[in-house]
C-alpha cells in the first residue's frame, strides 16, 4: 500500500476508471480460493497498480523528505497530525464504550494543542497519557460486525468491506478535509502522507526481506494486526495457538468443529464474527477460569 | 499493511534481544527474565558497536547467530508454518524446510535489527503460573510520540530451558503469516516447490547483503 490512512481522495473520474478497467483486464490472474479474500485476482492488480506508483512516485518523494530533514522536523510534523487524529480517536474510545480511554485522548488534545504548541510538541505522552489506535472501522469492529471480504483500494491500500465504511467516515470527519483554503488542504494532505509513508520506509525494506508474496504477506499482516487493533492488543486466544509439544501441529491438530476451511488456509483465526467486546475485568476473570482449571479445583 | 510489517522491524531488536550466553542462564531462568535479559545484552552490543551502526549485515547475522539463535524452536515453527503439509512431507523435505526457514528468519530478523534506534523497552510482569509450561512473554516498545508496539513472544519450557515458538508484532503472528504463504506454495508448486522458493529467496537476500 502506500499512503495508509492518508485520507485523500482520488477527486479525477477518468483516473478511477482507467485503474478499475486495468484491474480487469488484469484480474483473475491468481487466485488461492482464500474464503477471506475473494476478490482476489482484482485486488492484486490494484496492488501491483499501488507498487508501481509507490516506487516512481512516493518513496523516492518520502526518502528524499526523511533524508533531507531534521529529525525533529519530521516528528513535530508527525507529532502535529497525530495531534488532530486524537480528536477522532477520542470519540471513537468513546463510542466503544471506554470512558477513561476517551478522556485521556482528550486530554492529550487538549494539552498538547496548547502546551505542545499547536501539537508539535508531544508532552501528553511524556505525562504518562499514552497514545491510543483507534477509528471508525475498528469502532465498527468492536460492535460486532465482521471483516467482510479483503479490499485493496487504489492509492489507499489494504482494508476489508467493514474497514472501508470505516474509512469514509474517517474522512468525512477528518479535520485536515474540512480546513479552508483549498491549497491549506491539500498541502496537509501531501506533507501528511509523505510523513506517514517516511516513517514505513524501514517496515517496507523489512516486508521485501521477508515475503515470499509481498501481497499475501502484507493482507494477512493487515487482517491480523486490524484483530489485535480491535481488541486493543488483547484478543482471544487463537483456537489454533498450542504449544508445540501438545502434538505435531501444537494446536492445529484439531481444528475447531466447523472451522475447517479457515484451518485449512492457516488462518489462525476464529471466526469472523467474534464476539465484540472484551470486558473490563478480563484480566479477572481469566485468572479465575485458570483457577478453576487447575487440577485440583473442584469444579461444580 | 506495512505498518503493521513496520512492528516487524521494532521487534526485530527486541528478538535479538532473545539471547543470552545459554550457559549462564540455567534452565530454570524464567521466561520473561531470560527475554529481558536477552534484549538487554544485544541492544547494548549494538550500541557499541559501530559496524552493525552503520549497517553491516554480516556483522548483525552474526550477532544473531549467537544470541537469539539458540532461544528459538525453529522446529516447531517451521512445523507450524507448514501446518496440515508437514505429515506429507519426508524426513528429508522436513530437514530442508527447518534449514531454509530459519536462515530466512534470521535474514529478517537482522535486517530489522539494523534499523533499530534508541527505543526504550517496557518488560512486562509475566502473568502465568509457576507451573505453566506455555507462556506468553509481553514486551512493549515505546518510540517518542507514537503509540507503543507490542512484542509478544509465545514460549514453551524444554528440556534444554525456554524457547519461543512464535513472535506476534503488534498482534500479527509470523508463524501465522508465514503459513497462509506456505500453503498457497505447496498447493500450486508441492513442498519441493516450497522448498525451491525459500532457497532461491535465501540466495537473493545474501546477494543484497554480500554487496554491501
Amino acid at each position: 500500500m502506500i499512503l495508509v490512512n492518508s485520507g485523500s481522495v482520488p477527486r479525477c473520474g477518468g483516473f478511477a476508471v482507467l485503474v478499475v478497467a486495468m484491474a480487469f483486464s488484469a484480474g483473475c490472474a491468481t487466485t488461492n480460493g482464500d474464503s477471506r479474500d475473494p476478490f482476489e485476482g482484482f485486488n492484486r492488480s490494484i496492488y501491483g497498480f499501488n507498487q508501481s506508483v509507490d516506487e516512481a512516485v512516493v518513496k523516492p518523494v518520502s526518502k528524499a523528505y526523511k533524508d533531507a530533514l531534521p529529525q525533529i522536523v519530521q516528528t513535530g510534523v508527525r507529532n502535529f497530525f497525530s495531534n488532530i487524529a486524537d480528536i477522532f480517536i477520542s470519540v471513537n474510545n468513546l463510542l466503544q464504550g471506554k470512558v477513561i480511554d476517551a478522556a485521556n485522548d482528550g486530554m492529550r488534545f487538549a494539552l498538547n494543542t496548547t502546551i505542545g504548541g499547536l501539537g508539535v510538541l508531544d508532552w501528553a505522552t511524556e505525562m504518562g497519557l499514552e497514545k491510543h489506535n483507534e477509528d471508525f472501522g475498528q469502532t465498527f469492529g468492536r460492535w460486532g460486525v465482521g471483516d467482510g471480504p479483503y479490499i485493496v483500494w487504489p492509492l489507499l491500500g489494504s482494508s476489508t468491506a467493514r474497514d472501508s465504511v470505516g474509512g469514509l467516515v474517517d474522512i468525512r470527519v477528518d479535520p485536515v478535509r474540512n480546513h479552508e483554503p483549498i491549497v491549506a488542504r491539500k498541502s496537509m494532505y501531501i506533507t501528511r502522507a509523505v510523513s506517514k509513508r517516511a516513517d514505513l520506509l524501514d517496515a517496507s525494506r523489512i516486508l521485501e526481506e521477508a515475503a515470499l508474496d509481498k501481497y499475501v504477506f502484507e493482507r494477512d499482516a493487515y487482517l491480523q494486526r486490524r484483530r489485535n487493533l480491535i481488541y486493543d492488543g488483547s484478543p482471544p486466544r487463537d483456537a489454533a495457538r498450542a504449544a508445540p509439544s501438545s502434538g505435531p501441529l501444537g494446536g492445529l491438530q484439531k481444528p475447531p468443529e466447523g472451522e475447517q476451511a479457515a484451518w485449512e488456509y492457516g488462518a489462525a483465526r476464529t471466526s469472523n464474527g467474534y464476539a465484540p467486546k472484551t470486558p473490563r475485568n478480563y484480566d479477572a476473570v481469566l485468572s479465575a477460569s485458570i483457577q478453576a482449571s487447575a487440577p485440583n479445583a473442584k469444579s461444580d | 499493511m506495512l505498518k503493521a510489517t513496520k512492528r516487524f522491524v521494532t521487534a526485530g531488536a527486541a528478538v535479538v534481544g532473545l539471547l543470552v550466553a545459554p550457559a549462564t542462564f540455567a534452565q530454570e531462568t524464567a521466561p520473561d527474565v531470560l527475554v529481558k535479559s536477552v534484549t538487554l545484552e544485544v541492544v547494548e552490543i549494538i550500541g557499541k558497536d559501530k559496524d552493525i551502526q552503520s549497517g553491516n549485515q554480516k556483522k548483525i547475522v552474526e550477532l544473531v547467530e549467537a544470541k537469539v539463535l539458540p532461544h528459538f524452536n525453529f522446529t516447531a515453527m517451521t512445523r507450524l508454518a507448514v501446518a496440515t503439509n508437514w505429515e506429507k512431507s519426508t524426513a528429508e523435505q522436513k530437514k530442508q524446510l527447518i534449514e531454509e526457514f530459519k536462515t530466512l528468519l534470521v535474514r529478517t530478523y537482522s535486517s530489522a535489527l539494523s534499523a533499530y534506534r534508541d527505543q526504550k523497552f517496557d518488560f512486562r510482569p509475566l502473568r502465568a503460573k509457576p507451573t505453566d509450561t506455555d507462556v506468553t512473554v509481553l514486551v512493549r516498545i515505546s518510540q517518542g510520540g507514537r503509540e507503543p508496539v507490542t512484542l509478544e513472544y509465545d514460549m514453551e519450557k524444554t528440556p534444554s530451558g525456554w524457547k519461543a515458538y512464535d513472535v506476534r508484532v503488534a498482534g500479527v503472528s509470523l508463524v501465522a503469516n508465514y503459513r497462509t504463504e506456505f500453503a498457497n506454495e505447496i498447493r500450486t508448486n508441492g513442498i519441493d516447490g516450497l522448498v525451491k522458493v525459500l532457497v532461491a529467496k535465501n540466495k537473493g537476500s545474501t546477494a543484497r547483503t554480500e554487496k554491501k
